[in-house]
């Protein structure tokens, strides 16, 4: 179900835990998951939990309860774009508008040629950077106005 | 940010910086900690031997009150770790930093990872903790890969692990990584959290100290508190808590967001004035007029311009002007910002991350964003001033964790500082606050 590559990611993250506490891991174990198949269907939730020795429906709750997995397939690309007050005080909504314009998608959309998935996301913990994108869940982009945002999407592949 | 690009002016955080004192952004790594004096002070622990009560009685001296919200003396809460305990105790740092408005936690583990280590193996020594992990915000992956790098940097010099530095202390550190839940910011959703679940917050007592980690007794500290610890040790607490004020000991990294001309992370003595430290920020962005700050992030009471221009910044002080340090994220709102549509984005947000388990706060975090909403498009009805205190009211004091609080108190406090305001949206159907082209600029 999940490459050895990935298989070894979750066994070292699994190493940092008591022996017996093997479900800690699980948060990591379904990044990696996600990060292999694009989103986490339940076939793989249901693989990582028995991977860890736990109940699927617990592996499942962990999925549902915390924003960043995905549970329906995205784009190739996910960006999350952080609206919240500090962030909307310095441009983040003008940013979210100009790109709904250029992607022709709302939030929680994917363009036709399923390349963009479009996200409003809560704090990141970078309001100075405002305003501020996460790509990818991994990488953080920063200072996005609209020029920045014209920029950056002319070189995303 | 003033740290955005490094190499940075290694002043740019201010003249009085301790933690965030000589950095670059690119002097992060070990031997650049060490040449920094880095690693002395638990050095010194350990070859003079020093009783870990002495450890604690030093931090208590300090005044080191906790960096992330709750200002709780820290050198008590780690005099809460039983003593006498056969089997694992753990420490934990809160970098979980999601509390809109804050962003000091991300600069100290990317620019000076290593003080944070430092400070926990010290504090490992002082409680008795033989593990410890380092809980990461899950939207700053790039900053937990870098805090693993110095992991491994401090493994490999014999810093973690079994004997550290041939003293007999042993302490293992890991980090662990969340993703995207804000509620595991609260310490007990977090310890959930860390056990492979659901962040939902315990119900306390038993507290942390008894009850934490897989049921071992468990300190948790934010990364800032643990930060602090080095230079304690290495300068005594007297010199740190003379840095600040009496009870409100040393510095505190304030990071300031919004309407600034240079927003970013200033490291100042506790105590400074607000005048100061937005001065440093550049002023009002555009030389517009101040309305309103949010002392200490987006859970903190809203405070008039006028007022927070007055008051220093203390836990004391900022405390007596109605509001909370918190996390020392202070959000600055110039005179264009519609107070309605800042009060509906922050109460989105606690609706949007309540975790559900208690009532008050599953319903009423839904009721109050309802009620701002619909104020604010226009839809308002008279008396929804009144409802919006009356759910406020109810969710205060009655939920499980602090989070119902931290929703409650920014509706009372905006409703009760801009009151006319909002009336004016239920009379009008809209804004007061100028033109909608005006309101964009603001928003
Ligand atoms: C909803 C909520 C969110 C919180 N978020 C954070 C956070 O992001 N970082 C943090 O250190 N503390 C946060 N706290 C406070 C922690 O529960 C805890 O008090 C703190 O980590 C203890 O460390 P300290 O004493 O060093 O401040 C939060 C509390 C609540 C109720
Ligand atoms: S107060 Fe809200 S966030 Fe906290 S435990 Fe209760 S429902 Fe969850
Ligand atoms: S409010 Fe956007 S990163 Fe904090």
């Amino acid at each position: 179900m999940l490459s050895k590559e990935s298989l070894q990611k979750i066994d070292a993250a699994t190493a940092k835990y008591p022996p017996d506490q093997k479900q800690s891991a699980v948060m990591a174990a379904l990044v990696v998951a996600q990060e292999e198949k694009g989103h986490l269907s339940t076939e793989v939730i249901e693989f990582v939990a028995g991977y860890l020795g736990m109940p699927p429906v617990a592996a499942y709750e962990v999925a549902t309860f915390y924003g960043m997995y995905d549970l329906k397939p995205v784009g190739r690309h996910k960006l999350c774009i952080c609206t919240n007050l500090p962030c909307a005080l310095a441009g983040a909504n003008e940013a979210a508008e100009h790109l709904k314009r250029k992607l022709g998608i709302g939030f929680n959309e994917t363009t036709a040629d399923g390349r963009i998935t479009l996200k409003e996301a809560e704090c990141f913990g970078a309001c100075g950077d405002a305003p501020v994108m996460l790509v990818n869940n991994k990488k953080m982009v920063s200072f996005m106005t609209p020029e920045a945002i014209d920029k950056f999407l002319a070189e995303l592949k | 940010m003033n740290s955005a690009h490094p190499p940075f002016d290694p002043g740019i955080f201010g003249p009085d910086a301790i933690i965030l004192k000589g950095l670059t952004g690119l002097n992060w790594r070990l031997k650049d900690y060490e040449a920094r004096g880095g690693y002395q002070a638990l050095k010194k622990i350990l070859a003079d031997r020093i009783a870990p009560d002495a450890v604690i009685a030093e931090v208590k001296k300090s005044a080191l009150r906790g960096r992330g919200g709750a200002g709780f003396p820290a050198g008590l809460k780690w005099s809460f770790m039983p003593r006498q305990y056969a089997g694992p105790k753990y420490l934990v740092c809160n970098s979980d930093e999601g509390e809109p408005g804050t962003f000091k936690d991300r600069d100290i583990l990317r620019y000076n990872p290593h003080t944070v280590i430092e400070g926990m193996l010290i504090a490992a020594y002082a409680t008795g903790a033989t593990a410890g992990y380092n809980y990461i915000h899950g939207e700053i992956w790039e900053i937990y890969e870098r805090f693993e790098e110095a992991i491994a940097e401090a493994r490999a010099a014999g810093y973690l692990g079994r004997n550290v530095l041939g003293s007999g202390l042993s302490f293992e550190l890991y980090a662990h990584h969340g993703w995207g839940a804000y509620i595991c910011g609260e310490e007990t959703g977090l310890l959930e959290s860390m056990e492979g679940k659901k962040g939902q917050p315990r119900f306390k007592p038993p507290f942390p100290a008894s009850y934490g980690l897989y049921g071992r007794p468990t300190t948790v500290n934010n990364t800032e508190t643990f930060a602090a610890v080095p230079w304690i040790i290495a300068n005594g607490g007297q010199a740190y808590l003379e840095l600040g004020r009496p009870n409100n000991g040393g510095t505190k990294i304030f990071s300031i967001s919004g309407h600034v001309e240079r927003p970013g992370n200033y490291e100042l003595r506790l105590g400074t004035p607000f005048a100061k430290l937005l001065e440093m920020a550049g002023g009002v962005r555009g030389g517009r007029k101040l309305k309103a700050v949010i002392p200490g992030g987006s859970s903190a009471p809203v405070v008039p311009g006028e007022m927070m221009l007055a008051t220093d910044l203390d836990y004391d002080s900022v405390a007596k002007a109605g509001s909370m340090l918190g996390s020392g994220a202070v959000i600055v709102i110039d005179e264009t910002t519609c107070m309605v549509r800042a009060l509906e984005r922050l109460s989105y947000f606690y609706y949007e991350e309540s975790c559900g388990q208690c009532t008050p706060c599953r319903e009423g975090t839904g009721w109050m964003y309802r009620i701002v909403h619909r104020i604010e498009t226009g839809k308002g009805r008279q008396g929804d001033l009144d409802l919006l205190y009356d759910v406020a009211d109810n969710i205060m004091g009655r939920t499980i964790c602090a989070l119902g609080d931290a929703a409650a108190l920014p509706v009372r406090s905006f409703v009760a500082h801009f009151r006319d305001e909002f009336q004016y949206h239920i009379e009008h159907g809209r804004c007061q606050v100028g033109s909608p082209a005006a309101r964009e600029m603001a928003a």
